[in-house]
């Protein structure tokens, strides 16, 4: 699998003006990359992903996947978002069997051996994410995390070539994110899908990524492309070791390259804390 | 009414001992029930709407009574009570309950069936959007009861005229009720449909009114209560049964009695009918998240 990205871009016209959402971008992905798009919020990474998913048309440029030209969303690109996008309606199992569904409704033809192969699958994923207890419950009885499980799990149904991820933990707490992260190695070590991974946490696109790929403020253009040298088996201890820090500290000097300038941050402080509080 | 009033005021400090009995130290809950959108006990709720009945009941019962209006206009309990007696054994309020049943049936029936197809499109499709939204606001504010010289006038004196006139009573404010309730559906949703394979055809019906349902449910619960307001008004075109007929010719011959039996048999209807439709949407639709705006 190879992802071909080209000066793609996006403008938005309204009424007060032009707004460059994405610069012209240009970048590869191969086969069983897990690359995470890091920027500080509002840089236009999700709105990259939303073009590379084919939820939205670019102003320039084109995306290619296996030299084919994309236009408009296809099976063999998975999304997950931040907001949990599971069908109220649909039990655990049925989310999870969803795009099965629509895929017997697309072609009657398929031989049944083969329909049931994918059911199995499936039903296999989300014994891996730890689900399998909880497959007649509805989505409204379920943690953030475990819903999030149910939507990587879904997305992963179609076997995706690529899976975008649009800061898939940005709602979670501290420890589920942590588990979720986890999930994230594992099921990248066996599905061996391509990963584009959107992300404001460094220590997340880090801890997870092969390559990061780090965004500059709005408007938003690739300003860095960093190999990331630890190897397929992580755990969590590698975020206390040395190289893991080092590259931290690079990531967040090129994520806010003129921290110390921007404000005085002492000189407001003070003046915040001189301020007598109103009684509420 | 004044019996229960020290029992409502009572209870709190009842449940503080509790509490302190286990050796609990729970704060105070003396105004607890008085927080905003805090849930009071099922008990408690059941009997302050049999408090809200009652003393309707006691009120009513206590003015006509003391004779504060003329017997005329407000009848005794007692007399309502044998008003209520010879209709009930009569075939009359039978057949006027089931002529009214039908039209509001029909024309209901025949609102829903374009207003969810047309409410679907309208909050699907910006075109739809444009062509349909405008015109049903501008209707929804015509006076329904003021189309009925229109409607006699297009449809005669005869039954279609009245399933008309609840239809144009209660399509539009449906249809902008479906089409709002089509809009809300989350846009997420939608797009992650797109993304698992789904075509446009298969989003809208697999997923974008699944979504919808719900609501659009809830929409056809209060539209329908509009729909026996407006078969009263229908009934004033030339019937000859109804309960809205009956009550005009009562009406004429000042027999105030039956006329409240027949307004008390239009009130159970609609509270029957909305405590069904509740119990369905509940049926129907227990995977929504109901604590969740």
């Amino acid at each position: 699998m190879t992802l071909k990205v080209q000066q793609l871009a996006k403008t938005y016209h309204s009424r007060s003006g032009v707004t460059n959402a994405v610069l012209p971008t240009t970048f590869e992905a191969d086969s069983g990359e897990f690359i995470s798009l890091l920027g500080p919020s509002g840089c236009g990474k999700s709105t990259l992903l939303q073009l590379l998913a084919g939820l939205d048309t670019p102003t320039a440029g084109s995306i290619h996947l296996d030299g084919t030209w994309l236009n408009g969303p296809g099976r063999e690109r998975g999304m997950v978002f931040q907001s949990y996008t599971l069908f109220p309606w649909l039990t655990v199992l049925e989310n999870a069997r969803f795009p099965l569904k629509l895929e017997i409704h697309q072609d009657y033809s398929r031989p049944s051996s083969e329909v049931m192969n994918e059911i199995e699958r499936v039903d296999s994923l989300l014994d891996l994410v730890g689900l399998v207890a909880f497959k007649n419950s509805y989505p409204r009885e379920l943690s953030g995390g475990m819903k999030q499980r149910v939507a990587i799990v879904r997305a992963l149904a179609n076997q995706p070539k690529l899976l975008l991820m649009d800061e898939p933990f940005g709602a979670l707490d501290a420890q589920s994110r942590e588990e979720m992260q986890e999930l994230m190695r594992l099921l990248h070590a066996h599905q061996k899908m391509t990963v584009l991974f959107v992300t404001h946490d460094i220590e997340e696109a880090l801890y997870l990524s092969t390559r990061v790929l780090v965004f500059s403020a709005r408007p938003g253009t690739i300003i860095a492309d960093v190999a990331v040298p630890f190897g397929a088996i992580r755990d969590p201890e590698l975020k206390f070791e040395s190289e893991f820090i080092r590259l931290k500290r690079e990531l967040t000097s090129l994520l806010h390259p003129a921290r110390e300038a921007d404000l005085d941050r002492a000189g407001l402080l003070r003046r915040i804390v001189s301020t007598p509080s109103q009684p509420i | 009414m004044q019996t229960t009033m020290p029992k409502a005021s009572a209870s709190p400090n009842d449940t503080t001992a509790a509490a302190s009995v286990h050796g609990v130290t729970a704060p105070k809950t003396r105004r607890k029930w008085l927080l905003l959108r805090q849930d009071i006990p099922g008990w408690l709720y059941r009997s302050l709407v049999t408090c809200s009945f009652l003393s309707l009941f006691a009120i009513w019962w206590w003015a006509s009574e003391r004779k504060l209006l003329n017997p005329i206009f407000l009848p005794t309990p007692e007399s309502m009570l044998t008003a209520a007696r010879g209709l009930f054994t009569e075939e009359t309020l039978w057949v006027d309950v089931g002529a009214s049943s039908m039209r509001v049936g029909a024309g209901f029936l025949l609102s829903v069936m374009i207003a969810i197809h047309l409410g679907i499109l309208i909050g699907s499709f910006r075109v739809f959007e444009a062509l349909l939204q405008p015109l049903a606001e501008f209707v929804r504010y015509i006076p329904v009861p003021a189309l009925i010289p229109i409607l006699m006038v297009l449809f005669g004196i005869g039954e279609f005229s009245k399933i008309m006139l609840i239809w144009v009573g209660t399509f539009f404010q449906l249809l902008l009720m479906v089409t709002a309730e089509v809009r809300r559906v989350p846009q997420d949703l939608l797009q992650v449909s797109y993304t698992l394979g789904a075509r446009r055809l298969e989003t809208m019906r697999l997923v974008l009114w699944r979504s919808a349902m719900p609501g659009i449910f809830d929409a056809l619960r209060l539209v329908h209560g509009w729909a026996w307001t407006y078969v009263v008004v229908a009934e004033l075109i030339a019937a000859n049964e109804g309960l809205g007929y009956r009550i005009l010719k009562f009406s004429r011959f000042l027999q105030t009695p039956k006329i409240w039996v027949y307004l008390l048999v239009l009130g159970l209807i609609g509270l029957a009918l909305d405590f069904l439709f509740r119990k369905l949407n509940r049926r129907l639709f227990h995977w929504a998240d109901t604590t969740k705006p």
